[in-house]
């Protein structure tokens, strides 16, 4: 829907305060960063430094939560992929028995509020005695990051013309040279895109976690105890900054890589 | 063009090339293996937990030992009703129409403008500007808040700037919502749920909003209408399916935040608090079961609704 | 009509491609119905039928995307039950052409000699001549996107006759083209099919297309074929009312009426055999409709409503005016069935 009349005056100023909403509180992460102020959150800042920066660097707690919450994402950003390109490629190329069904199956761990999935796990994990490791973070995060990968994947199958599967089966393509050489490539900025998505969403999730970590602490965690028993609020402030950041950049990649397949690929006429 | 070659080839050999022609020939089989993980996964794992769950919420907890027994009670839901814990859902569903409601009022301007005028760099300076907070760590946003929200905060400096500081103390004045500062007040956890949940509000609407086509609205135009009425009985409607999608996430997602509350509001549990507080340091998992019951219904029905509304084409 | 030369003389050669009871249905829906075929080795053979008719589900079964729910099919004698693709020495140009948008055109032609372990230098040389072949070299480092509909459609050719496929299967390769490329490409591949001697199995929906084209047209209805024969047979004798109607829009008109048989019989009769005559039987012209180089009158002969055309004339009849007509009998054909 596009129109080529100016926009009208209140639209635009209701769009741009919505748009200054949205954005200043991440601002002021990137300015309280640097304040000289330990003990409150004074504003104006009285001063500025570095200091806290290095401060931060120096603690060996937030590492440990740095290096765990990556590895979780990391091994959650795997499962999700492989589940989730199956599962999107068997519901976009097929009709089956229980489609619907598993369609929705897959939303249903973000569809639900994360309390419940976390909950349900973390008594499913006292029922069968299962003790607290990093594989019961990765339970609960790969669960609902497969829908990340799977709605990404989903919609380039769709977009990807199915006579292209086709044409490469008719050429001589068996199985593995279709998925390798045609399959694959098309739909590699999805799966790109889709992975690094999951990858911020399971390296951000604390709802899940509270539940499932036991006395583990991801980045998050350290975040959320620091949000409630404030104690180190300079650092605090810097972690803050450090993790806008490292979201930034993937959702920065995912647009662009995203933005340029958004004609139907193979079926252009 | 030699005409030697055979028409049909032979099939191939070794273990991989056997398996996979097999599997092509048997396209069920397929479908089925790889359907099978998710199945195992979803269908298995996370759906066996949720149904454990439920089981749970049928036990009930002796008052005197605090163990759980294990028969069959409707007594737990009976204590959903207590009017201590009715007001906790009363609260969370109250908050969570508020929210829903407030967001969608908030989204859809910046939604229709992204959607209907922005070109280019405004295009992608807006894409960016919902995605960033949508992204950005939901614990990293509440802290900003906090920054934002403190009493030293730039808010109360800014009202006091402005000369505001008596409209801030008469909203806080109010009763219910107000409190001492807008950091322990509903108020304040309002405003960042507003905040947190809000592009999950504004890309659905967008989606549905760049779906309509210009030409319906120079059509409504064509017939006589103003733009008033073919806001109201065109674009409007179309745009519905898309509001209701991103109430979906809005609702839902306030029914189960226990995080929010307990950061900036007053200390009144909402849902999430409570099943928190019952699974954790009260150790009764059968009414935080219960309690979970409650946003599984609740979204539930909202589900059924919206299906309804065909509101899932625009997710 | 262009004269051209007869078809391939029938031998006791194997058949190209043979279909025996073949039905493919999808649940309820009958796609394609019992189908019995013989395509003949070196032809260029046309299914005709209008959309959902089972002509493209018929094509899809001879390349392997499909398996017969019921019968068989043969390509050159040898069962292709269960047979994938990939593993049928047959190759086919999309209807989308479904070039491969990752690859460059070279990459796409060269694409069967790849899956087969062809060497690079081997196999793109080998491409290289396959796009002179259709006029496109020097093309290659080209992406898809960047042809135009006309080029993709060379580029898809190369890409399936690379493989010297047995036979070649054109899924309405010409329907994305406009009318002057369409008429210029069914000559090219008139000409490449005579050159190569292979045989070709193209489906379309346009009438015109499958009678200018094939030495023989199977014209398919509701999953059935409704007639096989030349294109000669088909638009002089139709077999049904269907393909009377389908191919060429006859006048299906009762037999007693037409002065060839007995009544309860049907007969079609072409529009443009029908002439208008001092001597004939009395009409009124119900419509004229003007359509360049005929004139198309809708006729009422005593009831029965006709169809005419005619050459464009000064003195044609006005609708709502009197008029008479005649035709030759010869031009008549009693259909075997009337449904």
């Amino acid at each position: 829907m596009h129109s080529d009349n100016r926009a009208p005056l209140p639209l635009k100023l209701a769009a741009a305060g919505g748009l200054f909403f949205l954005l200043a509180p991440i601002a002021l992460i990137f300015v309280y960063a640097f304040t000289t102020e330990e003990k409150s959150f004074q504003w104006p800042p009285p001063g500025f430094t570095l200091k806290w920066i290095g401060v931060t660097l120096n603690r060996p707690d937030v590492w440990e939560a740095l290096f765990l919450s990556l590895r979780v994402a990391a091994i959650s950003t795997v499962i999700a992929l492989a589940l989730g390109t199956l599962t999107a490629a068997a519901v976009a190329r097929s009709r089956f028995f229980g489609r619907e069904t598993i369609s929705l199956l897959v939303i249903l761990p973000i569809a639900l509020p994360g309390i419940i999935t976390g909950i349900s796990l973390r008594s499913a994990f006292s029922l069968l005695e299962i003790p607290f490791s990093t594989w019961t973070i990765v339970l609960g995060h790969a669960t609902f990051c497969i829908v990340i990968v799977y709605n990404n994947a989903v919609a380039r199958f769709r977009r990807t013309s199915g006579a292209l599967i086709d044409a490469a089966m008719d050429l001589g393509a068996d199985g593995v040279q279709t998925f390798t050489l045609v399959i694959l490539p098309n739909i590699a900025t999805a799966l790109l895109a889709g992975g690094m998505l999951a990858f911020a969403l399971s390296f951000d999730e604390v709802i899940v976690t509270t539940f499932t970590a036991g006395q583990q602490t991801t980045l998050p965690i350290w975040m959320l105890e620091e949000l409630v028993r404030p104690r180190q609020r300079p650092v605090t402030n810097v972690v803050a900054m450090a993790v806008v950041l490292v979201t930034v950049l993937p959702i920065l990649a995912a647009y662009y890589l995203t933005r340029d397949g958004e004609h139907t690929a193979g079926a252009e006429k | 063009m030699s005409a030697i070659s055979p028409a049909i080839f032979a099939p191939r050999s070794g273990p991989l090339s056997r398996a996979v022609d097999w599997v092509i020939r048997h396209p069920r089989m397929f479908v089925f293996l790889m359907v099978l993980p998710i199945t195992l996964w979803l269908g298995i794992v996370y759906i066996g937990a949720l149904i454990a769950l439920l089981i749970q919420s049928f036990f009930s907890i002796d008052e005197y030992s605090g163990l759980i027994v294990h028969e069959f009670t409707l007594k737990t839901y009976a204590e959903l009703f207590r009017s201590y814990n009715l007001d906790i859902i009363i609260r969370t569903v109250s908050m969570a129409a508020a929210v829903t409601l407030a967001s969608a009022v908030i989204a859809f301007p910046i939604a229709y403008f992204a959607a209907r005028y922005a070109r280019g760099k405004w295009k992608a300076l807006f894409y960016i500007g919902v995605m960033l907070p949508l992204w950005s760590s939901y614990l990293v946003k509440v802290y900003a808040w906090k920054l934002v929200l403190a009493k030293e905060g730039i808010l109360n400096w800014l009202f006091a700037k402005l000369h505001l500081t008596w409209a801030l103390e008469a909203a806080l004045a109010l009763p219910v919502v107000g409190g001492n500062s807008l950091s322990v007040s509903y108020l304040g956890t309002f405003i960042v749920f507003v905040y947190i949940w809000l592009p999950y509000m504004i890309i659905p609407v967008q989606a549905a909003l760049e779906r309509v086509p210009a030409p319906l609205l120079e059509a409504a135009a064509d017939l006589g209408a103003t733009p008033g009425q073919s806001f109201r009985m065109v674009l409007f409607p179309l745009a519905m399916p898309g509001i209701v999608a991103g109430s979906i996430f809005t609702f839902s997602l306030t029914l189960g935040d226990y995080i929010i509350p307990q950061i900036i509001g007053s200390s009144r549990l909402f849902i999430g608090q409570a099943v928190y507080t019952q699974q954790g340091t009260a150790g009764n998992i059968p009414l935080a079961a219960a309690f979970t019951v409650v946003p599984i219904v609740i979204m539930g029905l909202y589900l059924w609704g919206a299906r309804k509304m065909g509101a899932f084409d625009a997710l | 009509m262009p004269v051209r030369e007869p078809p391939p003389e029938r031998t006791d050669m194997t058949d190209a491609v043979t279909f025996r009871g073949v039905s493919r249905h999808f649940g309820p829906v009958r796609a394609v119905d019992e189908v019995d075929l013989e395509i003949r080795d070196g032809e260029f053979f046309a299914m005709l039928g209008p959309s959902g008719s089972g002509k493209t589900t018929c094509l899809r079964l001879i390349a392997g995307f499909e398996q017969p729910t019921a019968g068989h099919i043969e390509i050159f004698g040898e069962r292709a039950d269960g047979v994938p693709p990939y593993l049928r020495n047959v190759n086919t140009v999309f209807q989308s052409y479904a070039l491969f948008p990752h690859m460059n055109v070279l990459d796409n032609v060269a694409f069967g000699l790849r899956v087969k372990g062809v060497s690079r230098a081997e196999r793109l040389k080998a491409a290289e001549e396959a796009l002179s072949m259709v006029e496109l070299a020097g093309y290659g480092s080209r992406r898809a996107g960047e042809l135009s509909g006309g080029q993709r459609q060379r580029v898809a050719l190369a890409r399936a006759l690379i493989n010297k496929p047995r036979v070649l299967l054109l899924d309405e390769p010409l329907g994305a083209l406009d009318l002057k490329l369409r008429e210029q490409m069914q000559e090219e591949l008139r000409k490449l099919q005579r050159a190569l001697g292979l045989t070709f199995v193209f489906v379309t929906h346009d009438q015109e297309e499958a009678l200018s084209m094939a030495d023989r047209v199977a014209v398919f209805a509701e999953g059935r074929i409704q007639q096989v024969g030349s294109a000669e047979d088909i638009y002089r004798r139709p077999a049904s009312r269907f393909v009377a109607d389908f191919v060429g829009s006859s006048n299906v008109i009762p037999a007693d009426f037409a002065g060839v048989g007995a009544a309860g019989q049907w007969a079609s009769l072409r529009p443009e055999d029908i002439t208008l005559d001092p001597a004939g039987r009395e009409a009124v012209v119900t419509g004229r409709y003007f359509h360049g180089r005929v004139v198309k009158l809708a006729l009422d002969v005593g009831g029965q409503a006709l169809t005419a055309l005619v050459a464009p004339r000064d003195d044609l009849p006005d609708a709502g005016q009197a008029t008479r007509i005649a035709w030759d009998p010869a031009r008549v054909h009693l259909m075997e069935r009337g449904s």
